[in-house]
C-alpha cells in the first residue's frame, strides 16, 4: 500500500520594523528583560493601540511579491485566551479579513516546478516569553517581544513531501529577506514555522486527519519533523488505529514529535473585531508606493543574471539565494573587465568558501567587491595566474589590502618574458632527460609533469600559457 | 459662599483675584470632609491639590492664565492619574497607582484645573445605581435613602452637593446622563471620538465616552472644550478641528426643530417625569422652537442589543486583570489556573462577573451569530433610525430616565430591572451620538427630573446651546439639596 | 433560553473566574434572566442588515515607525504583585 502525505505550512514572519506594531517601543532583540515593554505592551488599564504604518507597508510588499490580492479593507480582531505572556488576555490579529488574500509561490524540487498556494497572510502581534529556569519554582515573564509585528503566512496543503516543504520554506525565507521585511534569523525566532501534516492512501481525494507540528525552527528540523510525523501516522493507520487531530511538539534531541494533549485547554478564542482599531484601509496609492519601494525579487534577478550576464542557471540560483551575495556579485562585475561567469565562479567558489570557513555572512565580508574585481583583471591581463590569484585572495581576506599592492609587495607578478621562461624551460629539460625521452616515444602525458616543474621553479609566476607553448616548441624541435 | 457659584463664575472670580485657588480649594475640602456620609469620593488628594492650587495662584498672578486656572474638579476613579490610586471602583485595582495620566486628566490640568480627588463609581462602570462599587454605595444628596444613579454616581453626588464645582464622568450606556438626571445636574455624553479614551479604564470600547457632570450647560461647555480634541494615542480619536461649544451658547432657538420620538413617551415613562419634560418642551417652544413627532422604531431592542455588545467587549477588556502585572493577586496560588481564577473571582464583584460571563457566552463558539452578530445588526438599525429622525428635526428630545431616583437596594437583586433604567440612554451610545441631560423639575418627593437632548453626530454645540437657553429661563439647575445649601 | 449549571462552569472556565458550588445556581438564574432579555432581539428582523461593529466610520490612522518609548521598567515593576530580576513572576508554567 502506498501513501501520500499532505503538508501545509504556517510561517510566522517577524517584521523588521524599528518599533512595535501597536506601540512606540523598540523591537531590538536581546535587550534586558522588560526594558522594551511599555504601558501598551504590558496592557496597563486604559492604554490603547496605535498601528505602525511600516508594518502595513511590509505586509503589502509581501502580498505583491507572492502575486496575492491586497485587501483594500482588512480588520483587526481580538483572539481571546489567557496566558502569562499575553498581557491583554487577547492577541490583536486579523481573522475574517486579512490584509493579504490568496496568492502563490512557485518552488522547484528535482527540476520540477510546483505552485504552492498561499491562502492568506495576516498581521498580528507577537507574545512575550516565559522563562522557566531558576526562579525558585516560578516562571519569569519577559514582555520585550510582546507587540512585535508578525505576518502569519498560511499555505494551502499543496506540498506532498518534506523536501517540498523545505523548498517552500527556503524560498519564503529568501523572499522575506529580499523584501527587507524580516531578518530571517531562525535562532532568534524571527522566522518560525508550524506544519500541518496528514497522510492518505495514494489516489484518495479526501484529506486525512491532520496534526499540527510546532517548534520546528530550522530547515533541517522541518524536514526531520515532517518525515517522522508521516511515518508515525502511517504506522498508526496501518496498525489499525486512527490519527488524532492535535498539536504535536517536535523534540530535536530525540528526533520525534510528541503529543501536547492534556497540556492544552480546549480553545474557544471568541474572536471579534477590535473596537479600539478602525478597519485598516489600503488604497491604490498605498499599494503603488509600496510596489515602488520593492527591490528586484529573486526569480526576476535569476532570470536577469542568466539573460544579461550569460550565467548558468545553477550559478545564478546560488547567487540569488541571498540578496547581499547577489549584490556583491554585481559589484564585482562592475569592477572588472573579466567575464561574468568568472566572477560568478569566484563569488560562489572562493568567496563563499571563505565566508563559510569564518562563519560570517556576506554583510560582514572583509574584502570589498572592487578588490575581487581587480584581482580578476590581474588574471585576465596575465599579471598573475589563477593559482597565484587564490593566494592573493587569501591575503586580501586576512589583511584587507588591495590585490595590486599584495602582488607588488610579494613579487608575485607573472613572468611573461619569453626569454626568462625559455631559460627555466631549458634548465628543466636538461634535468629531465628521462621524461623528454618518453615524450619523444609518444607519451604526451609527461608534458603536464614538465609544465609543473617549470611552474615550480618559477615559484608559480611563469605564465602557464607561454610555458606550454615554449615547452612544446622545444620538445617538438 | 463660593459653592453657590457655578464653575464658570468661579473661574471668573479666580481670574479677577476675588478669591484665591488655595482658599477655594480649602472651602471645598471642608465640604467634602463634612459630607463623608455621601461616600462620593474614593480618594481625596488634599496635599496634591494644594500644590496644584498654589501653582494655579502663581499662574493667576501672571498674564493670560489658562481658562480653568485654580478651579477644583474631581475625576471619576476610572481616569488614570499618575501617582494617585485609580481603582475603577474595584477591589482588583484597589492597590493600583497608574504610572501615567489619562488624556482627559492631562488636558484639564493643562487648562489649570486642580484635581481634588477621585470619585466613587459602579465597579468598572457597570451599574446604574453606584451600588456595585467595592467602596460601597454612594447616596443621593437629594435623599440619602436613594441612589445617585450610576455609574458616575460619585461625580454626580459630589457636584450635586457642591463638594466640587464640576467633575468628569464616563458614559457607556447612560452613566453620565442618568446620574445627572437623578441629581439635578447637566451631564453631557459627547459624540464617540470627540474625547480621547486614552487612560480611561475600558469598559466597552465602542461605546465609552468621557464627559462633564456640571451645574449648568455653560459649565459643561467650559469643561468639554477643555477635555475634547484629537489625541494621537487613541486610534478612535477624531482629527476634526471643531469650534469651542462655548462660542454658540447664546445662539437663538428660532427655527429649531425638536423631534419627539413617540417611543420615549409611551406607557413606560412615569407620568410626573413625562409632564415635566412636556413643560420643558413648551418653554423651548416659547423660545422659538417647533416640535415634530418622530419615531425610533427599534428603541426597545436597544437594551437587549446593548447587553450583548457591552458585556462582550467588557469580557475581553477585563481579561488583562489577571493578577500578573499589577492589581490584586490572590494569596498563595497553587498553579497558574488558580492564580487567574481566584485573583479574578476575589477581585471582581458579582455584577462585573455576571457581565463578563454574559459577554464570554455571547462570543463563544456556536453563539456568536445568534448574539454578537445579531446585536451588531440591530445596532445598525438603531443608528439608521436616528439618521432618519434627523432628516426631520435638529435635535431629539425625551426623558433621560423612566423614573426619578429609586431607593438604595431596590433593584440590586434583579439585574434585569436595573438594566431597564438605561432604556432612553443606551441607544445614543450604540449610535455614537452626543446626548445631554438637564434638570427640568422635581417630583412630588422633591426628587430631580432629567430631560435628554440627543444631537446628530458632533452636534454637541447645538445641544449645549439649547440647554443653556432653557437654563436662561428656568432655575431648576440652580437648586441645591437642602442639606448642602 | 436558560443557562445550565454546566454552562456556568464552562463560561467561568473560559473567563477564568472561580465560581463556588454555592454560587452556581445564583449565576445560572441571573444569567438565564439576562439571556431572556437579550433574546428580545429575535423579535427584530435583521435579514440583509450589515453588522455595525463600530459607531465610527473612519479608516485606521497609521503612525510612523519610530521608537518613542523609553525604558520605564522600574516604574512598572514597582506595581507588580511579584517580580524578580526584571521579570514578572507567576506559578510555574508547564510546557
Amino acid at each position: 500500500m502506498s501513501w501520500e502525505s499532505v503538508i501545509g505550512l504556517e510561517v510566522h514572519v517577524q517584521l523588521s520594523t524599528r518599533s512595535k506594531i501597536f506601540s512606540g517601543s523598540a523591537t531590538a532583540f536581546g535587550a534586558e528583560p522588560n526594558t522594551q515593554a511599555n504601558a501598551v505592551d504590558i496592557a496597563l488599564p486604559g492604554v490603547l493601540p496605535v498601528m505602525n504604518r511600516e508594518a502595513a507597508v511590509m505586509a503589502v510588499k509581501f502580498g505583491l511579491a507572492v502575486n496575492a490580492t491586497v485587501n483594500q479593507r482588512s480588520v483587526f480582531a481580538r483572539k481571546n485566551y489567557f496566558y502569562p505572556d499575553l498581557p491583554k488576555g487577547y492577541q490583536i490579529s486579523q481573522y475574517e479579513i486579512p490584509i493579504v488574500g490568496p496568492g502563490y509561490l512557485d518552488i522547484e524540487v528535482d527540476g520540477e516546478i510546483l505552485r504552492v498556494g498561499i491562502t492568506r497572510a495576516h498581521l498580528e502581534e507577537d507574545a512575550g516569553k516565559s522563562l522557566h529556569e531558576d526562579f525558585h519554582g516560578m516562571t519569569g515573564i519577559d514582555l520585550n517581544r510582546a507587540g512585535t509585528p508578525l505576518l502569519e503566512v498560511v499555505s494551502e496543503p499543496d506540498m506532498r513531501s518534506a523536501a517540498q516543504a523545505v523548498a517552500y520554506l527556503r524560498k519564503m525565507h529568501t523572499l522575506v529577506r529580499y523584501l527587507g521585511i524580516c531578518d530571517g534569523n531562525m535562532q532568534e525566532g524571527s522566522f518560525r514555522c508550524d506544519a500541518n501534516v496528514s497522510v492518505r492512501r495514494a489516489g484518495d481525494d479526501r484529506l486525512g486527519t491532520r496534526t499540527e507540528l510546532k517548534n520546528i525552527n530550522s530547515f533541517r528540523f522541518v524536514e526531520k519533523a515532517i518525515n517522522f510525523e508521516i511515518e508515525r501516522q502511517v504506522e498508526v493507520i496501518e496498525g489499525g488505529g486512527s490519527v488524532v487531530q492535535e498539536t504535536r511538539l517536535y523534540d530535536p534531541d530525540r528526533d520525534e514529535t510528541r503529543s501536547m494533549r492534556g497540556k492544552e485547554q480546549a480553545h474557544d478564542y471568541r474572536y471579534f473585531p477590535d473596537p479600539d482599531l478602525p478597519p485598516l484601509v489600503i488604497d491604490d496609492d498605498f499599494v503603488e508606493a509600496s510596489r515602488r519601494a520593492m527591490p528586484e525579487l529573486p526569480d526576476a534577478k535569476r532570470r536577469r543574471f542568466v539573460e544579461s550576464y550569460g550565467l548558468r542557471e545553477a550559478d545564478a540560483d546560488m547567487l540569488v539565494t541571498d540578496r547581499p551575495v547577489a549584490d556583491y556579485f554585481e559589484a564585482v562585475c562592475a569592477a572588472t573587465a573579466a567575464d561574468a561567469r568568472t566572477a560568478a565562479n569566484w563569488v560562489n567558489g572562493d568567496v563563499a568558501a571563505a565566508l563559510n570557513r569564518d562563519g560570517i555572512d556576506m554583510t560582514a565580508i572583509p574584502v570589498p567587491a572592487e578588490h575581487v574585481g581587480r584581482l580578476l583583471d590581474r588574471i585576465a591581463d596575465g599579471t598573475i595566474s589563477g593559482k597565484i590569484a587564490k593566494d592573493v585572495f587569501s591575503t586580501m581576506w586576512s589583511s584587507g589590502d588591495d590585490p595590486d599592492s599584495i602582488i607588488e609587495s610579494r613579487g608575485l607578478k607573472q613572468i611573461s618574458d619569453a626569454g626568462a621562461i625559455e631559460q627555466i624551460v631549458d634548465a628543466v629539460l636538461a634535468d629531465s632527460a628521462a621524461q623528454v625521452e618518453q615524450y619523444r616515444a609518444g607519451n604526451q602525458k609527461v608534458v603536464g609533469f614538465l609544465v609543473g616543474q617549470v611552474m615550480k621553479r618559477s615559484e608559480g609566476k611563469a605564465n602557464p600559457k607561454q610555458v606550454n607553448e615554449i615547452l612544446r616548441r622545444k620538445l617538438d624541435a | 459662599m463660593p459653592h453657590r457659584h457655578s464653575l464658570t463664575e468661579l473661574a471668573a472670580m479666580l481670574r479677577a483675584r476675588e478669591i484665591s485657588a488655595v482658599e477655594l480649594l480649602d472651602h471645598f475640602l471642608a465640604r467634602i470632609e463634612a459630607a463623608g456620609e455621601l461616600n462620593a469620593f474614593i480618594t481625596v488628594d488634599a496635599e496634591g491639590a494644594r500644590a496644584q492650587a498654589r501653582a494655579a495662584d502663581d499662574m493667576l498672578a501672571g498674564d493670560d492664565p489658562p481658562p480653568l486656572a485654580g478651579v477644583p474638579i474631581a475625576h471619576k476613579d476610572i481616569f488614570c492619574t499618575r501617582g494617585l490610586k485609580t481603582s475603577c471602583g474595584s477591589r482588583i485595582l484597589d492597590n493600583f497607582i497608574a504610572p501615567y495620566d489619562a488624556t482627559v486628566v492631562e488636558r484639564l490640568a493643562a487648562a489649570g484645573a486642580v484635581t481634588l480627588g477621585k470619585t466613587n463609581m459602579d465597579e468598572f462602570a457597570m451599574g446604574s445605581s453606584n451600588e456595585t462599587s467595592w467602596y460601597g454605595p454612594v447616596k443621593n444628596p437629594w435623599d440619602a435613602a436613594r441612589v445617585p444613579g450610576g455609574s458616575s454616581g460619585g461625580s454626580a453626588a459630589a457636584v450635586a452637593a457642591r463638594l466640587v464645582p464640576g467633575a468628569t464622568g464616563t458614559d457607556t450606556g447612560g452613566s453620565i446622563r442618568q446620574p445627572a438626571a437623578f441629581c439635578a445636574l447637566t451631564g453631557l455624553k459627547p459624540s464617540y471620538g470627540r474625547v480621547s479614551r486614552y487612560g480611561i479604564v475600558a469598559f466597552a470600547s465602542s461605546l465609552d465616552q468621557a464627559g462633564p457632570l456640571a451645574q449648568s450647560a455653560a459649565d459643561a461647555a467650559l469643561l468639554l472644550d477643555a477635555m475634547a480634541g484629537f489625541d494621537s494615542r487613541d486610534s478612535t480619536s477624531l482629527e476634526n478641528q471643531l469650534p469651542p461649544t462655548r462660542a454658540s451658547l447664546e445662539d437663538g432657538l428660532r427655527g429649531l426643530r425638536i423631534g419627539l420620538p413617540k417611543e420615549f413617551f409611551d406607557a413606560g415613562v412615569d407620568a410626573t417625569v413625562a409632564a415635566a419634560v412636556e413643560a420643558a418642551v413648551a418653554a423651548l417652544c416659547k423660545l422659538g422652537a417647533t416640535t415634530v413627532e418622530v419615531s425610533l422604531p427599534n428603541m426597545a431592542a436597544g437594551i437587549p442589543c446593548y447587553y450583548v455588545i457591552a458585556p462582550a467587549e467588557a469580557s475581553s477588556n477585563l481579561a488583562r486583570f489577571d493578577g500578573v502585572r499589577y492589581g490584586y493577586r490572590c494569596d498563595d496560588p497553587v498553579d497558574l489556573a488558580d492564580l487567574y481564577e481566584r485573583s479574578r473571582a476575589e477581585g471582581f464583584g458579582a455584577e462585573v462577573k455576571r457581565r463578563i460571563m454574559i459577554g464570554t457566552y455571547a462570543l463563544s463558539s456556536g453563539y456568536y451569530d445568534a448574539y454578537y452578530l445579531k446585536a451588531q445588526k440591530i445596532r445598525r438599525l438603531i443608528a439608521s433610525d436616528f439618521d432618519t429622525a434627523f432628516e426631520q428635526c435638529d435635535i431629539v428630545l425625551g426623558p433621560t430616565t423612566p423614573t426619578t431616583a429609586f431607593a438604595l437596594g431596590e433593584k440590586t437583586d434583579d439585574p434585569v430591572s436595573m438594566y431597564l433604567n438605561d432604556i432612553y440612554t443606551n441607544t445614543v451610545n450604540l449610535a455614537g451620538l452626543p446626548g445631554v441631560s438637564l434638570p427640568v423639575g422635581f417630583d412630588a418627593a422633591g426628587l430631580p427630573i432629567g430631560m435628554q437632548l440627543i444631537g446628530p453626530y458632533l452636534g454637541e454645540a447645538r445641544l449645549l446651546n439649547v440647554a443653556h437657553r432653557y437654563q436662561g429661563v428656568t432655575d431648576y439647575h440652580r437648586q441645591l439639596p437642602g442639606m448642602f445649601a | 433560553m436558560s443557562i445550565t449549571k454546566e454552562d456556568v462552569h464552562r463560561i467561568a472556565t473560559l473567563a477564568r473566574l472561580r465560581i463556588g458550588d454555592e454560587e452556581v445556581d445564583g449565576y445560572a438564574d441571573n444569567l438565564s434572566r439576562i439571556l431572556d432579555l437579550v433574546e428580545q432581539m429575535n423579535a427584530v428582523d435583521t435579514d440583509a442588515i450589515e453588522p455595525m461593529a463600530h459607531p465610527l466610520d473612519v479608516a485606521l490612522r497609521l503612525r510612523p515607525d519610530e521608537v518613542t518609548e523609553t525604558d520605564r521598567r522600574d516604574a512598572f515593576l514597582e506595581i507588580a504583585p511579584a517580580a524578580d530580576r526584571g521579570l514578572y513572576l507567576v506559578p510555574r508554567v508547564i510546557e
